[in-house]
């Protein structure tokens, strides 16, 4: 979550104090990304250093400044809203490594290791949806975020089921051919092939 | 008390010798009024045979099938059939509302089968299109709703009168995921009233709406969620990352 373009866009509607844009940026994030107030300033602070915001030219404490969004500050909004998030998936996914891993181990039936990971994201899926039933149906923010949530989990669990599938049809490795032969005895095998 | 829903070693097989399928094999499961159940599994898994067997348009060739404590195959075919007609609600996937007839008509159909005077069965059917929120709608005819307000008055329909099981396979189609959400929130509300529920469906998104996802295979029950902890937990896990 970007911080300063979530303030930048908050005061892109017009100038506000910094309690203020606390309570709102909570408000229209659906209450999932806590703000404090310390952070509001830190961050305002660094905006105003860069010249994307700038106060009313108060002198003295920071809860009397009311800011306001610079031309560089919706050029800088504006770009940011357009640039796409790095999608390049993490180069090691915890779940697709335990898949192949307990395709190795003797004795260990994948199909059970795929349905343990199913029902623990359904599971997780299942608390995410209580989020929005006991939400306010007008509460868009909050049911945007409980979705992004939600789909990312769901395109596990469409993992899991493509993975159940694909290694159903997998011919059994007979353990001798996964086992390391003794070292004649492989070279004999290549032979009489 | 009994359950809405009770299977027990319940099992099915299609045809006989080589060719012979074994749809379900041993299922139990219990369903009780207020809960909202869905079935999850693969294709072939047995999910639609097991709703069929519950809703007792299928008999099973093994087990026991008990809806509100009554043991089906205990009882007559007719007696089986008004069983059918006054305790179990369906929700089909295309809707099924008949275009010859109103709304409310649609309704009621289920209670009027059963020899309800027609004046009784109108005011039942108002009432659960009130529950769903389109009364108003109720001399409409279906092509004169929206396939929203079309959801709503086959809801109202599988829920009208003393129902006390509501069954639905696949009940969202081809709706998109917001919309399917919307069907959801409905079979989710219409539970928690006393009705049990029980929707088959594939997507992870439509069963999370569930108090209890059950997963079938091979015709079994493999595993099943545990009731999930209140929603104030997620939010503050969410945080941590």
């Amino acid at each position: 979550m970007s911080v300063p373009h979530a303030l930048l866009a908050l005061l892109s509607e017009g100038p506000k104090y910094g309690l203020r844009l606390q309570n709102e940026f909570e408000a229209r994030t659906g209450e999932v990304w806590p703000l404090n107030v310390g952070q509001v300033y830190t961050t305002l602070q660094r905006l105003e250093r860069d010249g994307l915001v700038e106060t009313d030219g108060g002198e003295g404490e920071r809860s009397r400044k009311r800011y306001r969004i610079t031309s560089a500050g919706d050029r800088e909004l504006a770009d940011w809203l357009r640039t796409p998030p790095d999608l390049v998936p993490p180069p090691r996914d915890e779940l697709v490594i335990k898949v192949l891993v307990a395709l190795q181990v003797p004795e260990t039936n994948v199909h059970e290791i795929l349905q343990v990971h199913r029902r623990h994201v359904i599971e997780v899926m299942q608390r995410y949806t209580q989020v929005k039933a006991a939400a306010d149906e007008d509460d868009t923010a909050l049911a945007l975020v409980a979705d992004a949530e939600l789909f990312r989990l769901e395109a596990i669990v469409r993992w899991l089921d493509a993975a159940d599938v694909r290694l159903k049809q997998r011919p059994r490795l007979a353990p001798a051919q996964v086992a390391d032969m003794p070292l004649e005895a492989t070279q004999e095998t290549e032979v009489s092939q | 008390m009994t359950s809405a829903l009770e299977l027990r070693q319940v099992s099915k097989i299609y045809g006989s010798g080589p060719t012979e399928v074994h749809a379900l094999r041993g299922v139990d499961l219990t369903v009780e009024r207020g809960e909202l159940v869905a079935i999850m599994g693969p294709s072939g898994s047995g999910k639609s045979t097991l709703l069929t067997i519950a809703g007792s348009l299928e008999r099973p060739t093994g087990g026991q099938v008990l809806v509100d404590g009554v043991d089906l195959a205990s009882v007559s075919r007719a007696a089986q059939a008004q069983m059918r007609r006054r305790s179990v609600g369906y929700v089909f996937q295309d809707f099924n509302l008949l275009p010859g007839l109103t709304a409310v008509e649609n309704v009621t159909l289920p209670l009027e089968l059963d020899g309800i005077h027609a004046r009784a069965a109108r005011t039942a059917g108002l009432e659960a299109m009130e529950e769903l929120g389109v009364a108003e709608l109720a001399d409409r005819y279906p092509d004169e709703l929206s396939g929203g307000e079309r959801q709503r008055a086959a809801i109202a329909r599988a829920i009208v009168g003393e129902r006390g099981l509501l069954l639905a396979d696949e009940p969202t189609g081809a709706l998109d995921s917001v919309n399917g959400e919307a069907v959801m929130r409905l079979l989710r509300t219409s539970t928690k009233r006393g009705v049990a529920g029980v929707v088959v469906t594939h997507e992870a998104q439509l069963a999370s709406w569930a108090d209890r996802v059950v997963f079938l295979r091979d015709g079994q029950v493999v595993d099943q969620t545990t009731a999930p902890p209140g929603p104030e937990s997620i939010l503050a896990a969410g945080e941590r990352r």
